[in-house]
């Protein structure tokens, strides 16, 4: 009979698991959909701007009050899922605890979980204010419809319950609870039971048990469908993350050949391309779809989790304009998933559905409100940068579709003309020395 | 006045086979905008009175491509650059001081990988480093005491992390700096970024640069000091459209040093 029990436990964990590997392959699938870039320079920095930015939260803290909870709920599901280890030990071998044979450091280990634990479950609740009494007003904007701010709090429920669920677990769990060791919080909670039979005692403790494992794995398993993915790729996104000053905008490769081959003398303007070049212009400048954008620029779409930072110090947005860094991250990854999806229906090829990143989600209106300020850019706790893709959708309106705003084609006009923005002649650049 | 500008041009050293200490990239503001080129001739004041010998492309300088660039337009900007770099390298330049971030931060940052590679100074570095070395000395003078606010300019400060320098110069005018809600890493934007400053804004509530005057203004300085001729535009109209021009004044920070000394 003992062995059902763990069966049913070690099927519930391969299948918890499974789905997410699955899940996860498709995420890497979906992000390899972007064009390549090479990142593998300056290993030493990345490491470091990982441990920095993803491990210690340097610049979740510069806000402060969302920084400390976030700090508490980071660490103590960090540090409370080291039980987890205990009950997938427990679970397939049939064990109770297995790891209170190591004596009194068992109960210290689990005493600082169930202060962690309250902690944690204070911090949420003080999210869940923030977000819903409160109303901050970056929790509030155009983009945060229905589903995200739903994704939010469910996510903040289930962090309640996992919470409540260990506490109760630990309280119900007589043995335990007459050790009278590392029961900290709980020995305050076990009173609540003490009218119970003790069968019923037991019945709640295994309950709990099991809800608390099966409610961590549907949690993993729910990441992928939410904006919670952060607590993985948070990691990955700092490594990724630009390394080059925020002012730098790369140099498209391709228009650099173009260019040198204009202003070369020798060149023959009527020479055929040589052998086996012809396929090497890409196919077009810029970006109208999630596939034109570079690998990192779909991570970063990923890995976002909509605080919101970004577009609250977004000088357009400030000002009322349409323009959210948070919804071009937000638009980017629902395009992408689109597109995934269609590829899953279509036996791995992508079938033209009509639709693209550009207009059907982000607008030009949005585009042409930057100021390439880069605030979003640094207000982002975990390196997204939303500019690059603006950028990149500017190029594509630019070089693809001569589609800027006529100041813009004037400007770039009179570049082109006499070297300044402004109509002017080259040939009076130096009268201000006399004037 | 502006007789006593000594303005050399690479032309001229080169014919006179030599080389100047540095180059001063003027940029098209401070070559066209009425406004801009004060804050190019009050530089040029304190580079002479500096004895650093200094020259211009003049005629032969042209946009660095960074609004072609911020617009998308990629091909522009690299056939500026290219062409420039080309004038630049036959000049044999070395070292760059320019008083317009965006030049700055295109020159210093862009170029490189097309061939360009120079050491390129904002205009308040190149200043400190003149005071550093004894070479020009700041009174506080006109300046003493005056609450003074910096607008840092986004290609500068978080594009290229340059805050100190700036606000060193001020303090050696013994003036009261203050700062705003949003400084250094954190400045807001005058507007005029990413092109914005050759375009009418998209629909909103209001205009970026009146959100970031409102903000210099909530701490009563007598001066808005600045370190880029589109900011200076930016704040100018902002101050105009908040009807403090009576009040308070926008200007670059080398204009700050030069008046200072009655140049």
């Amino acid at each position: 009979m003992n062995y059902v029990a763990n069966l049913i436990f070690a099927i519930i964990l391969i299948i918890g698991i499974g789905y997410f590997a699955k899940n996860v392959k498709k995420l890497i699938r979906n992000i390899k959909l972007g064009t390549a870039v090479d990142l593998s320079d300056n290993k030493p920095q990345r490491w470091k701007n990982m441990a920095l930015i993803a491990l210690g939260q340097s610049k979740m803290v510069r806000r402060p009050i969302a920084g400390l909870l976030h700090v508490i709920v980071y660490v103590g599901f960090i540090i409370i899922n080291i039980e987890v280890l205990e009950i997938v030990i427990d679970g397939l071998f049939g064990t109770h605890r297995v790891f209170s044979s190591i004596g009194s450091a068992y109960g210290v280990l689990i005493g600082s979980f169930e202060i962690l634990a309250v902690l944690v479950f204070v911090s949420v609740i003080l999210f869940w204010i923030r977000r819903n009494i409160i109303k901050l007003n970056r929790f509030w904007k155009n983009e945060m419809t229905s589903w995200p701010k739903n994704d939010a709090n469910y996510i903040l429920y289930f962090e309640m319950v996992l919470m409540m669920l260990f506490l109760i677990m630990n309280a119900t769990d007589v043995p335990f609870q007459n050790m009278n060791s590392g029961n900290v919080i709980s020995q305050y909670i076990a009173p609540i039971f003490s009218g119970f039979s003790e069968s019923t005692i037991h019945l709640i403790e295994r309950a709990a048990w099991w809800m608390h494992i099966v409610g961590i794995l549907i949690f993993l398993n729910y990441l992928y469908f939410s904006k919670h993915l952060h607590i993985l790729l948070a990691f990955p996104n700092t490594y990724y993350g630009k390394l080059t000053p925020k002012g730098q905008f790369n140099n498209l490769e391709a228009v650099t050949k173009e260019v040198k081959m204009m202003m070369d003398p020798n060149i023959d303007p009527f020479a055929a391309p040589p052998e086996g070049t012809e396929g090497q212009m890409p196919a077009k400048f810029g970006a109208s779809d999630v596939q034109d954008l570079n690998w990192v620029s779909l991570l970063n779409a990923y890995t976002c989790t909509e605080c919101g930072r970004c577009t609250s110090e977004c000088p357009a947005n400030q000002t009322g304009k349409k323009l959210s860094p948070r919804k071009i991250m937000m638009d980017t990854r629902d395009r992408l998933e689109e597109v995934g999806k269609n590829i899953d229906a279509n036996k791995g090829e992508f079938k033209d559905d009509g639709k693209q990143l550009l207009d059907n989600y982000i607008t030009r209106e949005e585009l042409w409100a930057c100021t390439s300020c880069n605030a979003c850019v640094e207000a982002c706790p975990v390196s997204i940068d939303p500019l690059s893709i603006i950028l990149e959708m500017r190029r594509y309106l630019v070089m693809e579709q001569s589609a800027a705003p006529v100041e813009l084609n004037n400007m770039m006009t009179n570049i082109e003309n006499n070297g300044a923005p402004w109509p002017y002649n080259q040939m009076d650049r130096l009268n201000w020395k006399n004037e | 006045m502006s007789e006593l500008l000594k303005v050399p041009t690479m032309a001229e050293y080169t014919a006179q086979g030599k080389q100047p200490e540095v180059l001063f990239w003027v940029g098209c503001a401070g070559s066209f905008d009425d406004r801009a080129k004060k804050i190019t001739k009050a530089f040029v004041k304190l580079l002479n009175e500096a004895n650093v010998e200094f020259a211009v492309l003049g005629t032969e300088e042209s946009c660095t491509g960074d609004p072609a660039k911020r617009s998308g337009n990629e091909f522009l900007f690299q056939m500026q650059a290219v062409t420039n770099i080309e004038v630049l390298n036959a000049y044999e330049v070395k070292k760059i001081v320019t008083a317009c971030p965006h030049c700055f931060n295109t020159i210093k940052n862009e170029y490189p990988e097309l061939g360009g590679n120079y050491e390129v100074m904002h205009h308040t570095q190149f200043l400190k480093t003149l005071l550093n070395e004894g070479r020009l000395t700041i009174e506080g003078g006109k300046y003493k005491g005056k609450r003074i606010t910096f607008h840092d300019p986004c290609y500068l400060g978080r594009a290229n992390n340059v805050y100190e320098a700036p606000r060193e110069l001020i303090q050696k005018l013994e003036a009261e700096l203050v700062e705003m809600k949003n400084c250094k890493r954190n400045g807001l934007c005058c507007g005029a970024g990413g092109a914005q400053m050759f375009k009418e804004p998209e629909k909103g509530d209001k205009d970026v640069n009146v959100e970031r005057t409102e903000q210099a203004l909530d701490v009563k300085p007598e001066i808005i000091a600045a370190g880029c001729p589109f900011c200076n535009t930016m704040m100018t109209d902002g101050i105009k459209a908040k009807e403090k021009e009576s009040d308070v004044a926008v200007m670059d920070i080398a204009e700050l040093i030069a008046n200072a000394q009655d140049l």
